[in-house]
């Protein structure tokens, strides 16, 4: 019960946590239909930024500062680097934004060194929220549920029931009619861009203290992330945000489980061999292979249903 | 303006200054590679494992140097991938340097050990030396041994032995519980715990023995959470680098409280991570004297002129002052840095490192035999602290060499 609890509020945790990063990345790719390597980056440079602001004005400083200076990076990434090189096409904007990935990469490892950053988590929100049984539940998660929480409901009351958001989702699938209607359309395009590089920035200035502030963080969410965008739908943000969640739940309780394949053979009433081909695979815990189940998950989805749970188009 | 000509004399005049400078100005360094991960989650580890062979060879160099000639560490970034450390062994021959350093990963390890001796069944003209500072899968001195790997820290056996020696001694443990990384190393720990923790406390269950994915989990708290749901009153890892200090983050997180029984949990990181919360509750496996509550002659001058150097970083790996020392012996009883006979000086060497201790070479299977050390996180009477943190880690006990040494199991080859 209370490793079911536990293990439910940490996948929700980091499937919002997911969420945060992914939503700015579907949203761009659906507007201009181009997977963003670099937003992993924008992530990273969040956490780091986050930290560097927080050594000298306080972590809320670092909170408030942090994100918006990534999306106007972002932004200009986008007005400077992917509208010039829109005319070349879907490789050369490819190309741009894994270019830009590296260059992050490369200017933090040169700017904060190679160590991890011992980013810590402020004093008003260093305690446990409360005590279940024998575990205790840190007040810094629950603020981390509580803003991606807030974020989600923004960003959806933004697109369903603003002037803006209905421009931008005009512009995600018409931007000719768009333009037409005397709207500028590339200025939308580098807004939203700005806003998911924030958005992926203030993932990083919340997960930087949990998940810890090294070079190397932008991989390690950033493949996740992809998984997370194609499973839910390339362009949807209802399919980022189910898919975030069910990618948060599964991995945390793969975890959990010490069933092994050849048990679970065994409880459809197959028995399995104990010796000859395969037989190494058997005894295999769901807990080893869960930070595979994510990918797995992704093929099944590809092969079963191309356009992902919620998107509209083949990818 | 210049000619073509004039340019091109230039040029050639500049070359043959370029060329006869070095030798005019300092003898040739002997080159040793230190094939390491730079980037990457374990990078925090190798770079400062860098930093302590350059100042380990630094001291060598100002006291003369090896037979007139000072040593060059030269680093090479593997990203702890076997593949990758094979790529970048192929430039460390192709560059002629025939002394090889490398620790951070048992699965590379076996890598790197495996293709030197080919390289070297191969290659009798060219051979060289694979010096393993840390990897301590015990397979790499016993099965796999062969003639040019020495190992000069305690292996995972080792460790287990005096960790378990501990345990066994406190009889509130009744529920352990084994997490580590799944490769190599962390399988011979868990190999290891269940085996002498079976022996000495045959009374204890061994309530979970997970291994999860190296250098990939951000988030420890689902398997915080099941140590937890175990009811385990002890835990042992293996983890290091990244792994150790999430591992601890979210077992502070979750309010665990139990002990931890483990091989790396300090220094670059991790004991600032760990912080007030692992006060006399997490427990280090290590070589060499941690330094409190008061060090041995001469470690403490060490300590503090490396940390006079690096200021955030310590001198956590002991091991590598003992191992770079111990080649510069060998290269100067060998006369020579033909890679045959330094290995041939190498065996049964006897050496005092620098806390003291007295480290045999042993012949049979060049496993380094010391004496072993259980530690305490703490920050009372702490000395010299690690991560510039106010913690650091204070002795609790001193497992003799005679007690920590375990059965030689390796049939060496040598090169007739």
């Amino acid at each position: 019960m209370e490793l079911l609890l536990f293990s439910l509020l940490n996948g929700v945790v980091y499937g919002m946590l997911l969420f945060m990063l992914s939503s700015g990345l579907t949203l761009i790719f659906g507007m201009m239909g181009v997977l963003n390597f670099a937003h992993a980056g924008f992530y990273m440079l969040g956490a780091y930024l986050g930290y560097t602001i927080a050594g000298h004005l306080g972590f809320w400083a670092g909170l408030v500062a942090a994100p918006p200076l990534v999306g106007l990076l972002g932004a200009l990434v986008e007005r400077q680097g992917l509208r010039r090189v829109h005319r070349f096409g879907h490789v050369a904007e490819l190309i741009l934004t894994f270019g830009v990935a590296v260059l992050i990469e490369e200017i933090v490892q040169l700017a904060w060194g190679r160590p991890a950053k011992s980013y810590t988590v402020p004093a008003v929100l260093d305690f446990s929220l409360f005590r279940l049984f024998q575990s205790t539940f840190p007040a810094y998660k629950a603020f981390m549920l509580l803003i991606s929480a807030g974020i989600f409901v923004f960003l959806f009351f933004v697109l369903a029931r603003t002037r803006a958001g209905l421009i931008i989702q005009a512009s995600l699938t018409h931007p000719g009619t768009v333009a037409m209607l005397g709207h500028n359309v590339p200025r939308v395009f580098m807004v939203v861009f700005g806003i998911g590089s924030a958005l992926a920035a203030l993932a990083g200035v919340i997960a930087g203290p949990v998940l810890g502030t090294f070079p190397g963080m932008a991989q390690v969410l950033g493949s996740i992330v992809f998984v997370v965008v194609v499973i839910g739908g390339l362009g949807s943000l209802t399919g980022a945000f189910v898919a975030s969640l069910v990618i948060g739940i599964i991995q945390t309780f793969a975890v959990a489980l010490d069933y092994s394949l050849g048990s679970l053979l065994g409880g459809l009433g197959l028995t399995v061999a104990r010796t000859g081909f395969l037989s190494e695979l058997w005894p295999i815990t769901i807990a080893r292979i869960a930070p595979i189940l994510p990918y797995l998950l992704l093929i099944l989805v590809l092969i079963v249903r191309p356009t992902g749970l919620f998107g509209t188009r083949e990818s | 303006m210049l000619s073509g000509r004039h340019v091109v004399i230039g040029m050639l005049a500049l070359t043959m200054v370029a060329w006869l400078a070095p030798g005019a100005m300092a003898a040739d360094p002997i080159r040793i590679a230190y094939v390491d991960p730079l980037s990457g989650p374990f990078a925090a580890t190798g770079e400062n494992g860098l930093n302590q062979f350059r100042y380990a060879a630094e001291a060598i160099n100002k006291a003369g140097g090896v037979l007139g000639r000072p040593l060059e560490i030269v680093p090479y970034d593997n990203k702890v991938s076997p593949q990758e450390s094979l790529i970048q062994l192929k430039k460390v021959t192709g560059d002629g340097i025939q002394f090889v350093f490398q620790g951070n990963s048992s699965g590379v390890a076996h890598a790197i050990s495996d293709a030197v001796q080919k390289h070297n069944e191969r290659n009798p003209g060219n051979r060289v030396l694979y010096l393993n500072y840390s990897a301590v899968d015990p397979a790499l001195t016993n099965e796999k041994c062969h003639f040019w790997h020495f190992r000069f820290d305690a292996h995972a056996d080792m460790k287990m032995a005096a960790l378990t020696d501990v345990i066994r001694a406190n009889p509130k443990i009744k529920k352990m519980y084994i997490i580590g990384q799944d490769y190599s190393f962390g399988k011979a720990v868990a190999d290891a715990a269940v085996k002498m923790v079976g022996q000495k406390r045959p009374d204890i269950q061994i309530v979970g023995n997970e291994l999860h994915p190296i250098g990939k989990v951000q988030d420890f708290s689902p398997y915080v959470q099941k140590i937890v749901a175990s009811g385990a009153d002890a835990v042992i890892t293996g983890n290091w680098g990244a792994d150790m200090i999430n591992l601890a983050k979210a077992a502070n997180d979750a309010g665990l409280k139990v002990p931890f029984y483990t091989y790396y949990a300090a220094s670059d990181g991790v004991t600032a991570a760990i912080g007030a919360a692992g006060i006399d509750r997490i427990r280090l496996v290590h070589e060499t004297h941690p330094g409190n509550p008061s060090a041995p002659k001469g470690l403490g001058d060490y300590v503090a002129g490396y940390r006079k150097l690096h200021p955030k970083n310590d001198v956590n790996q002991p091991r590598i002052h003992t191992g770079l020392n111990m080649l510069a012996l060998a290269i100067k009883k060998a006369g020579t840095t033909d890679v045959d006979k330094v290995a041939a000086a190498l065996e049964g060497m006897e050496y005092t490192n620098i806390g003291g201790d007295q480290i045999l070479m042993r012949r049979e299977d060049h496993q380094a035999l010391m004496p072993v050390y259980i530690s305490v996180h703490t920050n009372k009477a702490i000395v010299y602290d690690l991560d510039a943190s106010g913690f650091g880690l204070a002795i609790e006990n001193k497992v003799e060499r005679e007690k920590v040494t375990q059965p030689a199991a390796c049939k060496m080859q040598r090169p007739s």
